[in-house]
């Protein structure tokens, strides 16, 4: 049988299981899987984290360099996220240019870090106009079992709580200092099989899904950005009660940027 | 290769024969190989060698993409080495550049010189190396890593394919060298070895050695690879000997 074969019989059971509220790793409706970040995993890096969300796995990398501002904001850092879904991590994959996919992985995690202003990017200034610290966030895939967004997120929003910036070894202060975060945003992912809103789904209830949505909040309660991917449709009443889900989910993937395990 | 702060010429062998990281001339960094950490892929593994930690995962035998590479009568062993943007000192540029596009290409034809390829045709073998942390001998992590995924991946082989890096520092042959060696020493070696047939796949060289000095660095290599290879199998031997007494339990 080939693979799409097979992909079409374990949809069908993974919307049949979903009718009563079961799912095919047994987990229940909102329940998350487990999850495990390990802050510091590449030297290299100014900042990284390795997170784990059950089978899937991404690697976050931060780097500082120092760099021009934008003219129209020449008093603020710059950061760039990039998201690569290599060939290692999945079969899906293959090598070349960024597909649709790995954009839309580094924007969605982009906006989420922007819009709760995690970082203070008036702090990453060094001459206005002139010289500014450059912060690339490298998002890389290892193992993609599904929910590439919240693995990502927590990658990226962990690798940065926990970066150095460099100023001692590009000669512009006298000692490296922490980045330091104001914000901790993370995202919550949810796809819809059938009537039911499954949380952290994975993979093959990703094939399955009629429609995904991303929630991303801040440790104040609000909600920072939001995605819907796939195709599929959402209720008003939906996006409450995935608000209100991805809130409560939230606060423990909150803890566990911070290096701690959930 | 240069970092930012890079200074004088360190200090790479002491009078008493010890290296910057207190090994001696003949010592490996310490190594870690673990087989199959990956789920998606059909064969992976994870090494940590020294500072290195390179990922590597097996796909196939499956369908030859781009389509015109295919072979009607054997597989053909496609490598993509790539180095993370994180991975080095100054953040690299993410993509494929020369100095990958070449080590993927000598890699690629280590294997296609073990793997059974006619037992699999019109079918790829995909070899991903992914550096997520370099520090100098990252095409022999690579391969290292590569070659166990292989085996995890159940590609019949005629052998495991060991690799290491010898070089010149401060005059002296020494095995297996870090980056400031490799940075600063006077040669820098690679090698793969079958320890089937006691034959090189792969075989580079970089800096200036005589004959002699040459000679010595291929052998101290071949030492270097049978301590690895005994490394590598027994990775493949944790990932797949089952413990009686839990087997009975269960």
């Amino acid at each position: 049988m080939t693979p799409e074969v097979t992909a079409e019989i374990r949809t069908s059971h993974i919307l049949d299981l979903a009718g009563e509220g079961k799912r095919l790793d047994g987990r229940g409706p909102d329940e998350y899987r487990h999850v495990e970040v390990v802050p510091g995993f590449v030297t290299t890096a100014d900042g990284s984290a390795l997170v784990r969300i059950g089978d899937t796995a991404v690697l976050a990398g931060v780097k500082l360099e120092p760099g021009k501002p934008f003219p129209d904001t020449p008093n603020a850092g710059v950061l760039t996220t990039n998201a690569e879904l290599i060939p290692l991590s999945s079969p899906v994959f293959e090598p070349g240019p960024p597909q649709p996919g790995a954009i839309e992985v580094s924007r969605v995690v982009d906006r989420a870090i922007r819009a709760a202003e995690a970082i203070d990017l008036t702090r990453l200034c060094v001459t206005p106009g002139e010289k500014t610290w450059v912060c690339y966030v490298d998002l890389h895939v290892l193992d993609h079992s599904g929910n590439l967004i919240d693995a990502a997120m927590l990658a990226g929003v962990s690798a940065l709580a926990h970066a150095t910036v460099p100023a001692k070894r590009f000669g512009i202060a006298e000692s490296d200092y922490p980045l330091d975060l104001q914000h901790v945003p993370v995202e919550c992912t949810f796809v819809r099989l059938g009537d039911t809103l499954v949380i952290d789904p994975t993979f093959d209830e990703e094939l399955a899904a009629q429609g995904r949505l991303t929630i991303a909040t801040d440790e104040t309660g609000r909600v920072v950005a939001m995605q819907k991917g796939l195709v599929g449709a959402f209720s008003p009443d939906d996006v409450r009660e995935v608000v209100r889900r991805a809130l409560v989910h939230g606060d423990r993937l909150r803890i566990a940027a911070r290096g701690g395990k959930t | 290769m240069g970092s930012v702060g890079a200074k004088d010429i360190p200090v790479l062998l002491t009078p008493e024969g010890l290296r910057i990281d207190g090994r001696r001339l003949d010592e490996l960094r310490p190594l870690r190989i673990q087989a199959g950490p990956l789920h998606q892929a059909d064969g992976s593994a994870f090494v940590e060698w020294g500072a290195n930690k390179v990922m590597a995962a097996v796909y196939g035998p499956r369908e030859v993409h781009p389509r015109h590479l295919q072979q009607n009568h054997k597989a053909v062993i496609q490598c993509k080495y790539n180095m993370a943007a994180f991975s080095v000192d100054e953040r690299k540029r993410p993509g494929l550049d020369r100095r990958s596009q070449e080590i993927s290409k000598v890699i690629a034809e280590a294997f296609e010189s073990v793997v059974f390829a006619e037992e699999f045709p019109r079918t790829s073998i995909d070899v991903y190396i992914e550096v997520l942390q370099a520090n100098a001998g990252t095409r022999c992590a690579g391969l290292v890593a590569a070659s166990v995924a292989l085996a995890d991946a159940g590609i019949p082989m005629v052998d495991l394919v060991p690799a290491v890096a010898v070089g010149k520092i401060s005059g002296q042959i020494a095995l297996d060298l870090k980056k400031e060696e490799d940075n600063f020493g006077e040669a820098d070696l690679p090698m793969a070895l079958v320890p089937q047939s006691g034959r090189l796949v792969l075989l580079q060289m970089e800096g200036h050695m005589t004959p002699d000095e040459l000679s010595r660095a291929l052998d101290l290599g071949v030492v270097g690879c049978k301590a690895i290879y005994e490394k590598m199998k027994q990775a493949l031997r944790d990932r797949y000997s089952v413990d009686p007494i839990a087997a009975g339990a269960a």
